[in-house]
């Protein structure tokens, strides 16, 4: 394939609201012509205003948005040779779909060569003329397959042909680059699939580029020739479809492309990981330590199933559901869950084994081992404060032989008293011992869940609370993203250790 | 297709009618009784007695008077003008407002909206007051004793109690609308100011329209802000603007109501049943066009 | 090409400077919010004012109680203040007992599914309201019922007639839009005619009674040109106090008799809010 020239090169973007919170942070990104690009991301990733930074509709706080090498992010959306097809497409109701598709065209301004009164040739700037608009609104109808369609009003469509005269609206402007927002998000399920076809052929006729914004990972991995993996207004990880869903960089893009197993996992050597209770042979790769923990991401299709004893490990088939081309299993080994596809039915409750080729297994490091907050600080009562909320806290940590007197303040073995109060320390809580509840009394602060992963045999939570402090935990426990829930940490888990030294504290 | 309808059918169908029966029957009959004064105007006008239930014989005399009645024709004038030069201004008014205060901070919008409110709930005995204090404390603190009162303080008067209208009217549409729109005009080329007119205006035309209406509707009745904060101007020259509400609250006052005046009920009872059918009609057909849309 | 060789701060500068100067749509509010400041809330600051001082010999205005403690000594002005109550909370229910039936047959699509039907009920506003007292002073003369004999009748009656229309809209309005499906749910439940309207229908109306009486209540106390009118100058309202004591140049004691007008209208605002409110919640805690 013969080498592009980038059209849009975003180039340390970040955006801030008013209230300070990130919603793209350090974006950097070079789009090719020609190329339908894709942003995937949960709801709330910043994917949407990343499209409206383009579009022009948000300035960026900072960083620059260059196209064609020329920097386009401070110039409104009117003046941006690009064009938008809205999530709700955002048709004009008052206007037919003729005037909805004329709508760029009646506003535009060519430069005409005119001769004045005195022979003078002179260049003047003329808005099209109406010959010229009908030619290309019939063209761009005739594109999106709405010949004859032009005197309806709007209002009387269904929703994929108001979705199409969106698209004609937008691409009879001939834009550099046409963005889409989750163009397809408010259609049925068939009507769906129809359209990434047609939208495919579309990109494929026009050549221009698509950079197209989606929560849905099918339709992203059918029709991009690139995807962008976003969470949290970060990139997590950028590539063709065939890379992303074979080898995601982490758990997250795993979990969210696809379905798959996620595994904590140990290395026991450079070829050898060890989890869900046996030893699997992985293919050698760099970086990964030996003892190192790390997550295994298994397509379910890669699972081999097999008569007990043959494979790796053992387990029993826990559930059954028919697929049509296939049957999807739960297999339980030990106290993990294997997701895996087979084409041959067998029973619940039988004894199998299974197996993965070394290849299929993707190692990649771990997210998160541990909560570490930097910014904590004691208060006069001894509790650790992270965020805003108080957490109790063993100070006595802090000092070897170190008891507590009646008042509060610590006292050392040499019989010194300190007093924390206000102390700056980093506290670390293990993500075992973050106990999530549904009763809102039961812990020391509230969060809502952000982000959940199911890693073999437990769910990872992200928890935010009010205070915008990330809490990951583990837990057994099912919740979904949006529920609100209590953060409890016992005392003899917190490790805390001061930033400055202790001596700074003596008071006697 | 016929078939017999069995007992229980019947006895639903019955239901139904009876139903509907005594329903009609109480709807015409407090309509009835609603009706019975301007009725009674209307059917006297046709005769040149003083007092309404002296029958002197049929007669247009009547309606000949009322044009003739340079009093009565200068009220009505000034009426209609006060109606039309308020309204219009406090439709842009209005409207600008429900614009900018949607389009801007929370906050902001909050406290504009409490100030709206205040009008729409006050009594309007006390707008008139508060308002003609602040005029005469404006006209002997600032202008030393200069008439302030005329016709611009009336129209101050009428707008204060149009305005909050325009807006509450305006705003639901600005509500209703996707907030897509003007962001797709701009992407399409429009400057902010083009995507205004092209994108929202023609959204909120209904609202602003229906706000206009409902101006018209509060100058045309309105009296005690009418009387309070009216001075010399329009067509009654240098002397008070007259108002309809005015001259026949003056009239009234002194004995029954002037019979040019019964002419002019009619006049105006035939002008408003007009309007009332032409706003049935636009209605029903908005109401089918929409229907017409959601089955396509 | 050239922009992108400006330098960070001078981007910097041009992001902020197009931040600030752009045209915004806000700014569109700003006539209109100077309008409200000038014409609503300087005359009542000014009203307030003048409630609570009083004119010295010199001219000057001072700091004083004279009008409250003028208000409340004077038997005559409270009379008319419990009188203007007593009106106002009679015609209300008055207009409620005959406007609620009425909105309720109009909205239901087994009566009547002609919206002329409304249009017919509401035309009387359109006509000029002066004038429509004054016919039914007539009529009421002609039939027989003199205002100067029976004031409260005919005041009652003229304002019943003035403010059903009022009542009948957001009635109406608030009629049309009831869940149809969920009264028929009630009766599916077993509920009786009866059951039915106080667990269904009267709930789900709450707002629209809350805003009809909120139309009528208020304005019933100010305006005087109606009990004026009827009762041939025989009952004094409220709003005829304040205009009178304007009038004959009682500047301190009218207003102070506003700022009670004023008063009540915030209570009642206050408690058909937290009415509204509560209902509201309770339709939302429904579903």
């Amino acid at each position: 394939m013969e080498e592009k020239a980038t059209i849009i090169s975003l180039k340390h973007v970040v955006k801030s609201f008013e209230d300070g919170v990130v919603v793209v942070d350090d974006f950097n990104l070079d789009v090719k012509e020609g190329e339908f690009i894709t942003i995937l991301g949960p709801s709330g990733c910043g994917k949407t205003t990343t499209l409206r930074m383009i579009a022009g509709f948000e300035l960026p706080s900072s960083g620059e948005i260059l196209l064609n090498g020329e920097d386009i992010s401070l110039l409104p959306p009117y003046k941006r040779p690009v064009n938008t097809v809205f999530q709700h497409y955002a048709l004009f109701p008052h206007l037919d779909v003729y005037d909805n598709v004329a709508f760029g065209l009646k506003l535009k301004k060519v430069p005409v060569e005119v001769t004045d009164k005195n022979g003078n040739k002179k260049i003047k700037m003329k808005h099209l003329s109406n010959k010229v608009i009908d030619e290309r609104v019939l063209r761009a109808l005739q594109i999106v397959d709405l010949d004859e369609m032009e005197d309806r009003d709007v209002s009387t469509l269904s929703g994929g042909q108001q979705q199409r005269v969106a698209i004609a609206r937008a691409i009879v402007n001939e834009p550099k680059v046409l963005l889409l927002d989750e163009p397809l998000s408010a259609l049925d399920h068939k009507m769906r699939k129809d359209m990434q076809v047609e939208l495919k052929e579309m990109h494929k006729k026009l050549g221009i580029t698509f950079f197209y914004v989606t929560h849905d990972q099918e339709e992203a991995l059918t029709m991009s020739d690139r995807i962008v993996i976003m969470r949290r207004g970060e990139i997590q990880q950028v590539g063709t479809p065939e890379e992303i869903y074979n080898e995601p960089v982490n758990a997250f893009v795993a979990d969210f492309i696809g379905e798959s197993n996620i595994y904590n996992g140990t290395m026991e050597r450079p070829d050898r990981v060890r989890f869900i209770g046996s030893v699997w042979k992985c293919p050698i790769e760099e970086g990964f330590q030996v003892n190192e923990k790390v997550d295994i991401v298994i397509r379910p299709e890669d699972v081999i199933l097999l008569p007990e004893n043959e494979g790796i490990a053992n387990g029993v088939i826990e559930s059954k559901i028919f697929k049509g081309v296939h049957y999807e299993y739960i297999v339980k080994v030990g106290k993990n869950e294997v997701l895996c596809r087979d084409t041959r039915n067998h029973e619940v409750g039988k004894a199998v084994s299974i197996r993965v080729e070394p290849d299929n297994l993707q190692l990649m490091h771990k997210d998160f081992t541990i909560n570490q907050y930097a910014d904590a600080i004691i208060d006069n009562n001894n509790n650790v404060i992270i965020g805003e909320d108080p957490f109790e806290v063993d100070v006595t940590q802090l000092l070897k032989g170190s008891t507590l007197d009646e008042q509060g303040y610590l006292i050392g073995p040499d019989g010194k008293k300190y007093d924390l109060k206000n102390a700056p320390v980093v506290a670390e809580v293990p993500l075992d011992k973050i106990t999530l509840s549904d009763d809102l009394s039961s812990g020391q602060s509230n969060g809502t869940i952000i982000s959940s992963v199911w890693i073999g045999d437990h769910w990872q939570y992200i928890v935010r609370t009010d205070d915008d402090e990330d809490f990951v935990a583990n837990s057994p426990y099912t919740w979904n993203v949006h529920d609100l829930v209590s953060i409890a940490i016992a005392k003899e888990d917190i490790a805390i250790r001061l930033k400055k030294g202790i001596e700074e504290y003596v008071i006697g | 297709m016929k078939r017999t309808l069995s007992v229980n059918e019947r006895k639903l169908r019955r239901n139904a009618i009876l139903h509907k029966t005594i329903g009609q029957s109480i709807i015409w009959l407090v309509l009835i009784v609603m009706y019975v004064p301007i009725m009674v105007l209307i059917a006297f006008s046709f005769t040149t007695a003083t007092n309404i239930g002296t029958w002197t014989g049929f007669s247009f005399d009547l309606y000949k008077n009322l044009f003739q009645s340079e009093e009565i024709m200068v009220a009505l004038g000034n009426t209609v003008l006060i109606a039309l030069i308020s309204s219009l201004l406090s439709t842009v008014l209005g409207t600008c407002g429900a614009i900018g205060a949607f389009y801007s901070k929370k906050r902001s919008r909050e406290i504009i909206e409490s100030v709206n409110q205040i009008p729409v709930v006050n009594a309007e005995i006390v707008i008139a007051l508060s308002l003609t204090v602040m005029f005469v404390f404006f006209q002997s603190y600032i202008l030393g004793g200069a008439n302030v009162f005329s016709f611009w303080t009336l129209l101050v008067g009428h707008m204060i109690l149009q305005v909050p209208f325009v807006y509450l009217s305006v705003k639901p549409k600005l509500q209703q609308m996707d907030p897509a729109l003007y962001e797709a005009a701009m992407d399409l080329g429009c400057t902010q100011t083009q995507a205004l007119w092209k994108a929202t205006v023609p959204e909120i035309i209904p609202g602003v329209f229906s706000g206009l209406l409902l101006s018209i509707t509060l100058s045309l009745d309105d009296f005690i802000v009418t009387a309070f904060t009216r001075g010399a101007g329009l067509l009654s020259g240098d002397k008070s603007i007259e108002t309809l509400s005015t001259l026949v609250q003056a009239k009234i006052k002194k004995g029954p109501i002037p019979p040019e005046m019964r002419a002019l009920t009619t006049i105006i009872f035939i002008l408003v049943l007009v309007v009332a059918v032409l706003v049935t009609i636009y209605r029903n057909r908005s109401v089918k066009k929409t229907r017409k849309g959601r089955e396509a | 090409m050239s922009s992108a060789k400006k330098s960070r701060g001078e981007k910097n500068f041009w992001r902020t400077l197009r931040r600030i100067v752009s045209f915004k749509r806000k700014y569109l509010s700003i006539p209109y919010f100077i309008f409200l400041i000038l014409f609503v809330l300087i005359p009542i600051i000014i009203i307030l004012v003048y409630a609570f001082t009083k004119t010295t010999d010199a001219g000057n205005l001072v700091f004083s109680f004279d009008s409250l403690v003028e208000f409340f000594s004077s038997t005559t002005k409270l009379n008319v203040l419990v009188v203007s109550l007593f009106i106002g909370i009679i015609n209300t229910i008055l207009c409620l007992v005959i406007g609620y039936p009425i909105a309720y047959l109009l909205a239901d699509k087994k009566v009547n599914k002609n919206y002329v039907m409304v249009m017919l009920f509401v035309m009387p506003m359109w006509i000029n309201f002066v004038l429509r007292t004054g016919a039914t002073r007539d009529v009421l003369y002609m039939i027989g019922i003199k205002g100067g004999e029976h004031p409260y009748f005919a005041t009652l009656i003229g304002l019943v007639y003035n403010y059903l229309p009022f009542t009948i809209l957001p009635l109406y309005t608030t009629m049309i839009k009831l869940d149809r499906s969920q009264i028929e749910a009630a009766r599916d439940l077993g509920c009786n005619p009866v059951q039915t309207f106080t667990h269904s229908i009267l709930p789900q109306s709450v707002p629209g009674i809350v805003s009809a009486a909120e139309m009528v209540f208020m304005p019933t106390m100010s305006s005087y040109v109606i009990s004026d009118t009827l009762s041939e100058g025989k009952l004094t309202l409220f709003g005829n106090s304040i205009a009178n004591s304007f009038n004959n140049s009682l500047w301190n004691d009218g207003s102070f008799m506003a700022f009670i007008m004023l008063a009540l209208i915030f209570i009642t605002m206050f408690i058909t809010n937290r009415f509204s409110k509560d209902s509201g919640r309770e339709a939302g805690r429904l579903w």
